[in-house]
């Protein structure tokens, strides 16, 4: 292998590594905050890719109805929820939690995508009505079952992947789809040329992530998600609601998934399904991290980028078992660990 | 007098276990209410109940409604709240970000209040201001307690619960805490204290309940438990701290 080779691998591993470290972003929020393992993560992703790339084809895509369908669904649950406790407190709110957003994403889109919308406000449209699936999947798959074990709960994310996937299937067909470049070619930097959806996928993910810290470390809401995470007798008992809080890391999730999407989109055909893989390779990071820290998460993740594509220039066949195999030095390491740090408690 | 609480018949089970029997209890506003017994008498578990963090039968009234059918949340909303035996601190955060969700109930607030608040903590216990960069997980055990009383403090109770505040500390700590639990009631909070240390806590409280196997043994006035013989020989013996 040369050094051209070598820097065009580096590339393509940064920017698949960035998009696994988005999605292992979304993965951890969700597990520290719900105990949930978010197998759907790699859907979202795909909803946002399609979505997007149906909309600069001028089409409808079909979100439309899976957002509409979804939110019609919640609404009747919620309401049948709320007259079958007598408790009407929260509803006016939670309905319009419900259905201002899903509906306002709906129409807009409705109105704007047969007329060739700009890309700024496909991106826009694609982020209105795949973030909103988020929220909408955790208050009526996931609120109700917040007291069940991590297991019961793991299984059911794998059910929600399975219906995700076919509604992406009814809504997309089953053809591959890539939406077109945001900017054709590649940036001349002397010692090699740089492709603009590289330095896209780079700004994009490192402006997220920097507002996923601020938001994290500046504001009272991002810190109460990390009480929720860290301590959550200690965060309801100054008054934080821990299912409000489900929901935020539900929909920052279906949100980080979006994006995601919106930036593999132009880079690489995708199929309805091809989410639980990427979902995966998310997981991945986030295990090599131990499933606490954020940062460690997008480290493992662009590991996991740079090796898949290491591994698939030299052992093509047997790119995915490298990747997944990964994962054993790393829990064999931690559990290495654990049992040396027990051992000291024990003294 | 009204009661700001008002319990009766509170019964807590662990699967078959009882750690409560039908126990009845009342805070007055403005009063220190201490509960004395030996460990595993169900003392924690009463407050857990009446925070709404334990499942509970029998009847619980703040401020003359009943809260029974309210989450914990709900109860902090309205003005209850327990600093457990256990601190639930956020020991990843620091120490200023532990008082500010401390005001999670108070965000409507404007900035200037929210700040003046945090000002008052920090008066009460400069030791925290001096840690206010510091994580949470790295304080002392005596700051520990400071900071669990002073974030339980930012949502302005009206009902604050200490389950064992001096637990584990040194008797120079344990007055500097009770005499700030004190202040607080000369301000018109009410408190309703758990100790072991029951020297300590029936020097600052109006009125104390004795439990044993999860009921009330004895009750009266602070003054006429500490001059019980029957208190004095189990529980006032050995213990020299405050």
């Amino acid at each position: 292998m040369n050094a051209t080779i070598a820097l065009i691998l580096l590339q393509d591993g940064l920017t698949s590594g960035l998009i696994y470290g988005l999605l292992a972003l979304s993965i951890l929020l969700v597990f520290l905050v719900t105990r949930v393992l978010w197998v759907p993560a790699g859907d979202f992703l795909v909803l946002g890719a399609l979505t997007l790339a149906v909309l600069r084809q001028g089409e409808v895509p079909g979100t439309v109805w899976i957002l509409a369908g979804l939110a019609a669904v919640t609404a009747i649950v919620e309401t049948w929820r709320a007259w079958r406790a007598g408790d009407w407190r929260g509803w006016p709110r939670l309905i319009a939690l419900v259905v201002v957003p899903s509906a306002a994403a709906v129409l807009a889109t409705l109105w704007l995508a047969p007329q060739n919308a700009p890309v700024p406000v496909a991106i826009l449209l694609v982020l209105a009505l795949v973030t909103p699936i988020g929220f909408l999947t955790y208050r009526l798959v996931f609120r109700p079952m917040v007291d069940q074990p991590t297991l019961t709960l793991m299984f059911v994310a794998v059910a929600v992947h399975y219906v995700l996937t076919g509604l992406g299937l009814t809504a997309f067909g089953s053809e591959s789809f890539r939406s077109p470049p945001f900017l054709p070619g590649r940036l001349d930097v002397g010692f090699t040329r740089l492709s603009y959806q590289l330095l896209i996928v780079l700004a994009v993910s490192a402006a997220l992530m920097a507002a996923l810290g601020l938001f994290f470390g500046r504001t009272l809401w991002g810190k109460a998600l990390r009480a929720t995470a860290m301590q959550r007798f200690g965060a309801r008992l100054v008054g934080i609601r821990t299912e409000s809080m489900g929901a935020l890391a539900f929909t920052i999730a279906a949100l980080i998934g979006a994006v995601s999407g919106v930036l593999i989109g132009p880079m690489t055909a995708l199929y309805y399904d091809s989410g639980f893989l990427v979902s995966l390779k998310g997981f991945v990071g986030t295990v090599m991290a131990g499933m606490a820290s954020f940062p460690l998460s997008v480290l493992g993740a662009l590991l996991v980028g740079l090796v898949e594509t290491g591994a698939s220039f030299y052992a093509s066949p047997f790119k995915e078992a490298i990747v997944f195999g990964l994962l054993v030095p790393f829990l064999l390491w931690r559990s290495a660990v654990q049992i040396r740090t027990r051992g000291k408690g024990h003294e | 007098m009204t009661s700001l609480l008002q319990a009766r018949g509170i019964e807590v089970r662990y699967g078959e276990s009882e750690a409560v029997r039908g126990l009845s209890l009342a805070v007055g506003p403005g009063q220190i209410v201490t509960v004395l017994g030996p460990n595993g008498a169900g003392k924690t578990s009463l407050l857990k109940a009446l925070m709404g963090a334990l499942p509970c039968r029998g009847e619980i009234r703040f401020d003359g409604e009943p809260i029974h059918r309210l989450s914990l949340e709900e109860r902090a909303e309205i003005g209850l709240s327990l600093v457990p035996e256990e601190r639930a601190l956020f020991g990843e955060m620091s120490v200023a970000d532990n008082l500010e969700l401390g005001g999670f109930l108070r965000r409507h607030e404007d900035a200037r209040t929210r700040r003046e608040a945090r000002e008052e903590i920090y008066r009460l216990f400069p030791r925290l201001r001096e840690r206010a960069g510091q994580l949470a997980s790295t304080l002392s055990g005596g700051e520990r307690q400071m900071l669990a009383l002073g974030r339980a403090l930012l949502a302005r109770p009206r009902l604050l619960m200490l389950d064992e505040p001096s637990l584990g500390l040194a008797p120079r700590i344990v007055r500097e805490i009770l005499d700030a639990i004190a202040g607080l009631r000369d301000r018109g909070m009410s408190l309703l204290l758990v100790e072991q240390n029951a020297r300590a806590a029936l020097r600052i409280a109006d009125y104390g309940y004795v439990i044993e196997r999860g009921a009330v043994a004895m009750e009266g006035s602070a003054a006429d438990l500490r001059d019980n013989p029957a208190v004095a020989a189990t529980y006032l013996g050995g213990s020299a701290a405050g």
